[in-house]
């Protein structure tokens, strides 16, 4: 399979693999000294989001990501990356820590999606999933999101409101898996592949749109092949973006953040 | 069957089978209320806002019956009109579509923003509209609901917004989720800013809008026996493999379990809005 032709359902089934690094892979290749930090102090803690404190070149950050896990066992473990409200809480208090530190926050996005459970709607999904977005747009330090699989839907959302929205090669960003558009507007859930085409999924077709600002390139063949080496990229991009997100006063940057998300639409 | 022979008397003929929900059950001069099954003359649940008579489920409402209900007569001024999407998809028959709704339903989009007053207080708001394809928000309902924030921010005024939807609009895909980034982002300056924002949710409210500025009121207030969630029954139940329970993601679910402030009958929210209007007044 050559670079060159690959589909966007290529891409979408090379963001799903098993065998793609996932938020810990990177948060071992990349960060130093890191400790994980549990819990939302409200209910419990959401394995399928990992949270702490680590460091990253010179700096200091908070890390934040959705974890899938590359073995039926460990997505069991792991609710194959779906946050319930209490994981976006945590998120978000791990955030709230990270601005009265001064840290800047860095986010991994690869998630199937919010939850949809019913304990997901007892403890408010709605509501944590946009208090999320309402606190994340204000907060007073550098924050880089980096969607290194599967941003499907809300559930992406909620930890995608940043100063820099970036994608690896080969991961997606959707309103909702290709398989749901399909059900939904194709009425027909085989259609999926031909969904993937028109939903302008991919990396390329996203910083296109503007919703994105750059794209981290990956080996042929996907991140899995080489981990370290898309590692690398991953940590040199996040370094620069640091570097550049300081220099800017905070007030500005605030603007400059709520103009990114101010322009998106008509 | 009662309802036959009515149909039978009034000589009508059901217009089309896919028009078995509530807002389309009116037959002729008689409705049956699709919660109760009572058969009552259509002008009798009118003149009562819309809401059975007989057992009080509350009927969706279009925008500019709200509008009706709740701003003082000859007040409102309709802001951000005559927008328009870029259909970033491109998706086949969408633009279309819209063109005929808007014919149909003579209104411009799924949410009809403004300035109006309510009992003699001024105040800015939005309402969303469940016959514009079920109040689904893409790039122009996340427009006219910012700019509606944003005026509000601009004019020093509370902000009110009745809430109707299936969610983020799929035909635009990534551009709709954008929208609650958007719209949720601009409610952080208004919050920034000391200003009252009102979030009325009615049935019903779900998805990237419950997800985004549904949920994000001072106070929010639901109509009776709304649904409201963010993942629709139907997801919850294919994904734990059972029935829901009755009243699960109903206004009095979200009441006990935290996450409205309180539930207003039809005929008492305008007094409510007002009274809540006041009491964010004095402190001034």
């Amino acid at each position: 399979m050559s670079k060159k032709t690959l589909t966007a359902w290529d891409r979408v089934l090379l963001a799903r693999k098993n065998d793609r690094p996932k938020t810990l892979d990177y948060i071992k290749l990349i960060t130093e000294d890191f400790i994980e930090l549990h819990g939302d102090r409200q209910f419990g803690d959401d394995p399928s989001i990992i949270g702490g404190i680590g460091r990253i070149g010179e700096h200091v950050v908070t890390v934040i990501g959705q974890q899938k896990g590359k073995t039926t066992k460990e997505n069991m473990e792991r609710n194959f990356g779906m946050t319930n409200p209490e994981g976006y809480r945590k998120a978000l208090r791990l955030m709230k820590q990270a601005e009265k530190f001064k840290r800047p926050i860095i986010t991994f996005i690869d998630t199937p999606g919010a939850f949809p459970g019913m304990g997901a709607e007892e403890r408010g999904q709605g509501e944590a999933i946009a208090r999320n977005m309402f606190e994340m747009s204000k907060l007073k330090v550098p924050i880089i999101c980096i969607v290194i699989g599967e941003g499907s839907s809300g559930g992406a959302l909620a930890l995608g409101i940043g100063d820099s929205i970036i994608m690896l090669e080969n991961s997606i960003y959707s309103i909702l898996s290709p398989e749901g558009f399909a059900s939904i507007l194709y009425k027909d859930s085989t259609k999926s592949k031909e969904a993937a085409e028109n939903m302008k999924i991919t990396a390329k077709d996203l910083k296109q749109l503007e919703v994105i600002d750059s794209i981290i390139k990956e080996p042929e063949g996907g991140a899995g092949q080489e981990p370290e080496q898309v590692a690398k990229n991953i940590k040199k991009e996040i370094i620069e973006q640091i570097e550049e997100l300081k220099k800017i006063e905070i007030e500005e940057l605030l603007e400059k953040r709520y103009c990114k998300f101010r322009k998106i639409g008509i | 069957m009662v309802i036959d022979k009515i149909k039978k008397v009034n000589n009508i003929k059901v217009i089309s089978k896919r028009n078995t929900k509530a807002s389309d059950m009116l037959i002729g001069k008689w409705a049956k209320c699709d919660n109760c099954k009572e058969i009552i003359y259509k002008d009798e649940i009118r003149k009562n806002l819309s809401v059975c008579p007989n057992c009080g489920k509350h009927f969706r409402l279009s925008s500019r019956r709200r509008i009706k209900q709740i701003i003082d007569e000859g007040t409102f001024i309709e802001i951000a009109k005559g927008l328009q999407t870029k259909d970033p998809l491109k998706f086949e028959g969408y633009t279309k579509k819209l063109e005929t709704l808007k014919e149909k339903t003579k209104i411009e989009e799924a949410v009809v923003a403004g300035i109006g007053e309510i009992s003699g207080s001024k105040v800015v708001i939005a309402i969303m509209d469940g016959n514009f394809l079920m109040g689904s928000m893409g790039s122009v309902v996340g427009e006219k609901i910012t700019l509606a924030v944003e005026e509000a921010i601009k004019q020093r005024l509370p902000l009110i917004i009745f809430c109707v939807s299936g969610g983020a609009r799929m035909q635009e895909g990534i551009i709709s989720l954008m929208q609650m980034a958007k719209t949720s982002a601009a409610l952080a300056k208004l919050n920034e800013a000391g200003l009252l924002y009102i979030s009325v949710l009615t049935d019903p409210t779900t998805g990237g809008v419950t997800a985004s500025f549904a949920m994000l009121g001072d106070i929010i207030l639901a109509e009776p026996k709304a649904l409201i969630g963010f993942a629709g029954p139907r997801v919850i139940e294919q994904t734990i493999k059972q029935q829901l329970p009755e009243g699960f993601q109903k206004s009095e679910f979200l009441l006990k379990h935290g996450f409205i402030d309180k539930i207003v009958e039809r005929k008492d929210m305008k007094k409510t809005l007002e009274e809540l209007l006041k009491l964010h007044k004095e402190n001034k």
